[in-house]
């Protein structure tokens, strides 16, 4: 077969336990997005528009979603004749098999699908971002650099470089140090989760990896170091521009909330660089002569009658006359029924909202703001569901509290 | 399901002026996202039927690349799937031109025989309507009509031009067929829908063509009327008939009806389109739009009622559009007022226009005109 400058190998198995009920059925990934997305759409998107045609996803937690999400590729036009999209889960062979014990591992278990294509390079990305980016300039400078390996970095405020895994870089860029959440950090430039290989490289430093029972089979925490500790050309390509890890219920939500700017920095409105997505067929939603839609944006197939403030609807939502939706974010096939009140709140799909019902979050700045109604859960008519303790338990006679 | 689909695009569209300028009836934009021609072609898909003939006549470059493999019905296939099947004119440049749709047929008879379905619908694509033809076989078989004629008992009054009316006698067989010119007494409008064996159909073609006839409707099966066992079968759901500026207007705002949006896209099956994988659409802080058709991709800050918006359409602020239809990425620009106004697709409306049509005749701004 024909070589491949690059083959992509996309980490979808993690579990995204911070998520909470969000992954309960499904893999982060998985995970809905922006009123017509899923997360994985961004760097599956981000491959084709960079002219990326051959990618493996590793999958390995509530695979269902996702596979049949995938497909064979179509929605990111990765159904090719030769490459495109490969779901590569774990798999047995003659002495057993594993689960993935790492992301270096799971790159490792699939050594023979990458060899097929005979790569150059080889880009390992995360399925838990969202961001748009070229990852031509970034192979470019890897080859300028005449790198082994090149991470992409980002520069975070100083007062937060504690909680990612920080590069320490000379002035051309070639990286000194990695330490990963350092407690005096000596840079803000923060791994993005988003490296390129030398092919030939790498796998050496897998099978050295593969045979350390000591190792935790991390890329950030085994093979990068260990790479340094052996002097090996590391660059650090630098990114701007937005980038956001939506790995807890909290950043998941803002994230969210980010596209509802009048100029948000993410841009998903740019045609020359399309998100990609699985197409709901559905027609243009329909909005009634009372409904009010402001700082929003809403799918197709909806249909609202009551008001929409700062939220992000997902296809197939019905909002009845009344109801009033606020800085929240409505997954597929909900139903807010007529005159309830949402505020601050993540609805899973298929769940429904009764009548005269409350939904609200708090507004303290905490962590435990947000209310989260899992999918296909009924909120009877006229109950409460409330972070604001001081209302909770002024209805908690009427056995109105739910649990979600 | 034993049933094979031909859509027959030979049809009348001088009455949608500049709609239909530089593009057939079948490829004319509808409800926000589709083109009339997705109706009739997800109406076969929902039924079952997995190989479909597209009877071209003419301008059909926007109609191809809609179309383009079939995929977004399901049509594209390894057996059967979707045939484009090019009109007489093109097959035989040498022959004189026929004025009629027979020899369209006559000149794709190979792809019709070759064919291995029993049954063949034909269908027009200017029918809006959601209809599932297996029932509709289903009564074809029990009546052992001939030929099954779909029609519908929706009062059409005053809104025949170009309709095929029938009348249907109490044992439900076709008692007279005409193509309405004028004063008529005839009351029931046909879908131009149309069941029957494979092998009839190709019979009625050869015979039609040996004769001198050249129109489907008139030649094949009015003239036959005698000879040929013809069934009406009702269809009791929405249909919208589009056969000209006005009708096209007053069927899109049909739309803004919840009962008719609902019925027509929801059920019984879901209509197909080209995808274009538009993001949801926008509203800003000053964005207000009641009773509205809003399909992806629209950034909105201005003022929209009872209208109907494409895919990737902006609204600037202070714009105020009532009862119109802006088609695909058209750009809105601020403090525009638009009423009874269609704007074709790429339409530029610049600051402060004021634009006004009426219901019964709406102001059309052509494809890509800068006003």
């Amino acid at each position: 077969m024909p070589k491949k400058e690059c083959v992509a190998m996309l980490l979808a198995g993690g579990q995204g336990s911070r998520l909470g009920i969000l992954t309960k059925q499904l893999a982060k990934p998985a995970v809905p997005f922006g009123g017509k997305y899923r997360i994985i759409d961004f760097p599956l998107s981000n491959c084709n528009n960079s002219g990326i045609d051959t990618v493996g996803v590793l999958t390995q937690y509530k695979p269902l979603a996702l596979n049949s999400y995938i497909g064979i590729g179509a929605a990111w036009d990765l159904d090719r004749k030769y490459g495109g999209v490969f779901v590569l889960p774990p798999y047995v062979r003659e002495q057993g098999g594993e689960w993935y014990k790492g992301t270096a591992d799971a790159i490792y278990q699939n050594m023979n699908f990458i060899d097929t294509f005979n790569p150059e390079y080889v880009l390992v990305l995360s399925g838990d971002h969202i961001y748009k980016m070229d990852y031509a300039p970034m192979i470019n400078f890897h080859r300028q650099k005449q790198a082994d390996a090149t991470i992409a970095v980002i520069g975070v405020p100083w007062e937060e470089a504690n909680r990612f895994g920080i590069m320490n870089t000379d002035a051309d860029q070639r990286i000194t140090e990695f330490a990963e959440k350092p407690r005096n950090p000596q840079s803000n430039l923060a791994s993005m989760g988003i490296y390129i290989f030398n092919w030939p490289i790498l796998k050496k430093y897998l099978l050295a990896d593969g045979d350390n029972l000591a190792s935790s089979h991390d890329f950030g925490k085994d093979v990068i170091p260990s790479m340094l500790h052996d002097s090996q050309r590391l660059y650090a390509y630098p990114y701007s521009g937005y980038w956001k890890d939506v790995g807890t219920i909290e950043s998941y939500w803002e994230a969210n909330m980010d596209l509802l700017e009048d100029h948000p920095e993410l841009d998903i409105y740019d045609s020359k660089w399309r998100i990609y997505s699985v197409n709901p067929t559905r027609p243009p939603h329909y909005l009634g002569a009372e409904a009010k839609t402001t700082n929003s944006i809403i799918s197709e197939g909806c249909m609202i009658l009551g008001e929409v403030e700062h939220s992000v609807i997902f296809p197939d939502v019905y909002i009845g006359p009344g109801a009033k939706v606020k800085d929240s974010i409505i997954m597929p096939n909900v139903r807010i029924e007529a005159n309830s009140i949402v505020n601050k709140a993540i609805i899973d799909h298929q769940a429904v909202v009764g009548e005269n019902a409350v939904v609200e979050g708090a507004y303290t700045g905490g962590i435990q703001d947000i209310v989260l109604i899992g999918e296909s859960v009924l909120v009877p008519s006229d109950s409460l569901v409330s972070k604001n303790r001081a209302a909770a338990r002024q209805l908690a006679g009427q056995s109105a509290q739910k649990e979600i | 399901m034993d049933l094979m689909g031909i859509i027959n695009l030979y049809e009348s569209e001088e009455l949608l002026h500049e709609i239909t300028q530089h593009r057939p009836l079948a490829a004319v934009p509808f409800g926000g996202r589709y083109r009339l021609i997705d109706f009739a072609l997800s109406n076969m898909v929902n039924s079952g039927i997995t190989n479909v003939g597209i009877l071209f006549q003419h301008k059909y470059r926007s109609l191809m690349d809609h179309l383009r493999s079939g995929k977004e019905w399901d049509l594209a296939r390894k057996r059967d799937g979707l045939a484009l099947l090019t009109p007489a004119h093109a097959a035989y440049p040498q022959q004189p031109l026929y004025g009629g749709d027979v020899s369209n047929f006559h000149s794709n008879l190979d792809y019709i025989r070759y064919s291995r379905q029993k049954y063949v619908v034909v269908s027009g694509s200017g029918m809006v309507c959601n209809i599932n033809y297996k029932p509709v076989l289903q009564f074809h078989e029990n009546t052992g009509a001939d030929v099954t004629v779909i029609y519908t008992d929706q009062d059409c009054t005053g809104d025949y031009a170009g309709a095929v009316l029938i009348n249907i006698d109490a044992n439900g067989l076709v008692a007279d067929m005409e193509v309405a010119a004028g004063s008529t007494k005839l009351s029931s409008v046909s879908l131009g829908m149309y069941i029957m064996e494979r092998q009839l159909l190709i019979d009625l073609i050869e015979e039609c063509m040996a004769r001198g006839g050249y129109d489907f409707v008139k030649h094949c099966l009015i003239k036959n009327m005698e000879r040929l066992k013809i069934f009406g079968c009702l269809h009791k759901g929405y249909v919208g008939r589009i056969y000209s500026l006005s009708s096209y207007f007053q069927r899109s705002m049909d739309l803004l009806s919840p009962a008719v949006w609902r019925e027509l896209f929801f059920g019984p099956g879901l209509i197909y389109t080209k995808v274009k994988d538009e993001p949801p659409s926008k509203y800003m802080n000053s964005a207000r739009v009641t009773s509205s058709l809003i399909a992806g991709g629209c950034e909105i800050e201005g003022t929209v009622e009872n209208s109907i918006l494409f895919r990737g359409v902006t609204v600037g602020k202070g714009v105020h559009i009532k009862n119109s239809i802006i088609m695909q990425k058209s750009v809105i620009d601020s403090g525009a007022l638009l009423d009874q106004v269609i704007c074709d697709k790429n339409v530029h409306i610049t600051k402060d226009r004021q634009l006004k049509g009426d219901c019964s005749y709406p102001l059309v701004i052509k494809k890509g005109m800068v006003v």
